[in-house]
This record gives structure tokens, sequence and C-alpha cells, in this order.
């Protein structure tokens, strides 16, 4: 599937500095949560095929929690928090001294902080964006899942779906001192955004 | 013979075996795991569609595995050009949930309940049988067909394992 018609590379280039702005700001008010540092990796953008993107946060049948918000305005797309289980208890301990037991079950409080957490990073993020764009953007109310990370992310890829076998994902990964990803960020525009967000930045289309 | 050979079928992907081979789709959450069984020549297929219509497709090259409309007769053809017959053929299948409770339900967020009755929809036009399914719910699921008995074993997270 091609996506742009020309100046692929250029564009390309352009959605990464998307995604590092908005993941900036989110690593920010994370990083103000925590009262820690945290960094985050280079945006990478990619247009991959469906089944490769439960890949990146470790196969379609590994069990993650996720809080999904549609955004809604100028330029529509969906949007996803991903942190595995391990990251989600450090984050509860780090973030509540919750000494979070070891068993499955997460407690409807637990639960909440969770998705608090991703209401707050995907909220600094979008307006970041918006400002930096000037496109009214605005997430709708997140909602939590614990579950496979395929039957989590295909749910936003739906509106690729009717064009193509790919979606374009635009990720950032989170990294907390030496410590491995500490989640995963991917914000997957709707196919028809994108001439909004190069138009709004000026981007030839 | 196939025992024990395992054929993946990706997202938006079908296909069949024979021979004891087991035909595995994971992480469905509101696509539609379909499986096609031939009992007596013990063949069976396997689809996981994501859409329910190719009307809303606008694709260059269209996938006919992805939609409701499109991958049940193809999975029918492929089948029977092994030698399956229609009248034989029984359906199971599982997926179609809705993974995200939102207030509103736009038909995207309606989607997983869309593909289950738009592939029903289909078994009925071929006049398949659907012996049993396991759909809806807001979790995902994993599914298995073993094509030497026509099981259907579905894995989730919070209900572990399920024999239909």
């Amino acid at each position: 599937m091609k996506l742009f018609r020309n100046d692929e590379a250029f564009k390309l280039d352009v959605l990464r500095e998307v995604g590092n702005i908005g993941a900036g700001n989110a690593a920010t008010a994370l990083s103000t949560l925590l009262n820690k540092p945290v960094d985050m990796a280079v945006p990478t953008v990619n247009l991959l095929p469906f089944e490769a993107i439960a890949e990146r946060v470790g196969g379609s049948e590994a069990v993650v929690i996720a809080i999904f918000l549609r955004v809604e305005g100028d330029a529509p797309g969906n949007m996803f928090f991903i942190i595995s289980r391990e990251q989600a208890r450090r984050l509860l301990r780090d973030l509540l001294g919750f000494s979070a037991g070891e068993n499955e079950e997460y407690s409807e409080l637990e639960l909440s902080a969770l998705n608090e957490i991703g209401n707050i990073l995907a909220g600094s993020y979008l307006s970041s964006l918006a400002d930096f764009t000037g496109l009214r953007m605005s997430p709708t109310v997140p909602s939590l899942a614990v579950d496979m990370a395929g039957a989590i992310l295909s749910y936003g890829l739906l509106q690729f779906g009717t064009m193509g076998d790919d979606a374009l994902l635009i990720e950032t990964t989170f990294l907390e001192g030496q410590q491995e990803a500490e989640g995963h960020f991917f914000l997957i525009p709707d196919p028809e955004s994108f001439e909004k967000l190069f138009r709004a930045l000026g981007v030839p289309i | 013979m196939a025992e024990g050979i395992l054929i993946k079928v990706g997202m938006a992907d079908l296909n069949i075996a024979d021979g004891g081979a087991v035909l595995k789709t994971t992480g469905l959450g509101s696509c539609v795991g379909l499986t096609l069984f031939d009992p007596e020549l013990r063949i069976g297929g396997m689809a996981h569609i994501m859409l329910p219509s190719s009307d809303i497709a606008r694709e260059g090259q269209l996938n006919i595995a992805k939609y409701a409309d499109t991958a049940v007769p193809e999975l029918v053809r492929r089948l029977q050009s092994k030698g399956a017959s229609l009248h034989r053929m029984v359906a199971k299948m599982a997926g179609g949930a809705q993974m995200f409770a939102f207030m509103g339900g736009t038909d995207t967020m309606r989607i997983g309940p869309r593909n289950v009755e738009a592939t029903k929809h289909e078994l009925d036009r071929f006049s398949i049988r659907l012996l049993s399914e396991d759909t809806g719910g807001n979790y995902g699921r994993t599914v298995e067909l073993y094509s030497h008995n026509g099981i259907f074993l579905i894995r989730s997270v919070q209900h572990g394992v399920k024999e239909i």
C-alpha cells in the first residue's frame, strides 16, 4: 500500500516530529507524576502489516495493559498507551506506593489509577499536538483493557482495514533510567487525517 | 500425515487443513474466527474476518479473506476444491467481542457484533449449519481447529480454555 503520492521520506520525517512533540510532552507529564526522570526513544514511523503491529509489544497473544482512546476533531485517529503487567505494577508502586501483590487480578483502584495515568499522558500528547498544528484534537474518555495485544490493537486498525493490510503507526517508547521500555505510545491517525496534518504543518500534499 | 502441524492464519487471512493438521489464529478481538469442517473428509478451513462487508472496501486489490461476505464464499470454494461437500460442512465460530466500552457507540465501536451478524448471514446463504459459537463479550480469544475431529478450542486470558 502506498499512502503518500510523493515526498514519502520527508512526510515520514514530519510524522516522526509529530510523535516527538506529542510524546515529549507526555514524557514530561509522566516524569512529573513519578517525580523522576523519564526518557523516551526517538519515535519511529512505519507503515506496518497488521500482523507486525502486535509484534511491537510482544506478539499477538502477549497479555498487555492498554489504555485506548479515540482522537476526535479535525484529524481523528486512535491512540494506545501500552504497558506490560510488570511495568504496570512498577508504575503503581512508584506512583502510589501500592505494594502490588503478585496475584493476577488488579483491584478496581489499581485499574482506575492506570486509566488515569493513560488519560494524563494521552491528554498531554494530544494537547501539544493540537497547539503545534493548530488543529482541534480532543481525546474521548479512555478505556482500559488487560488482554491479548492482537485483540486490543486490531481495534485501532479498522479504519486502515478498508484500505489495505497495513497501517501507519507513530510509535514512541518510554524509558525509565536504564530500564527497558516502560511503555509504548501508538498513534494511528485515520487515513484521511494525514492530509489535514500535512496541510496544517505547511507540507505540500 | 500432517498430524501435529500447526498452520497459522493471520489477521484478515484464511487457510485450509487436513491430515490432522491444526489451524490457529491468535488475538481475535472484534474480528471473527470462522471455521468450516467436513467431518467425512476430515478437512477444515479457517478465516480471520476483520470487517463485515466488502462494500466499504476502498483498497485497490481486495483482500477477500478480510470481509465476511467474501471470506465465506472463498473458504467454501477452497474446501470444495479439495473434495469437501457443501451439504456436509458445519461451522463453528468465535470472536466478535467489543473490546472497549464507549458511550454513544458509533458503528465502528459495534464492529464485533456486526462481524458476527454478517458471518451468520453468509452461512445462511450457503445453508451451512452453525454448530456452536462463542462470540461477543469484551475479551480477546485465540482459537484452534483440529482437522482430524473438528474440535474447536478457544483460549482467553480471563476464561482459560474452552472446547466447543
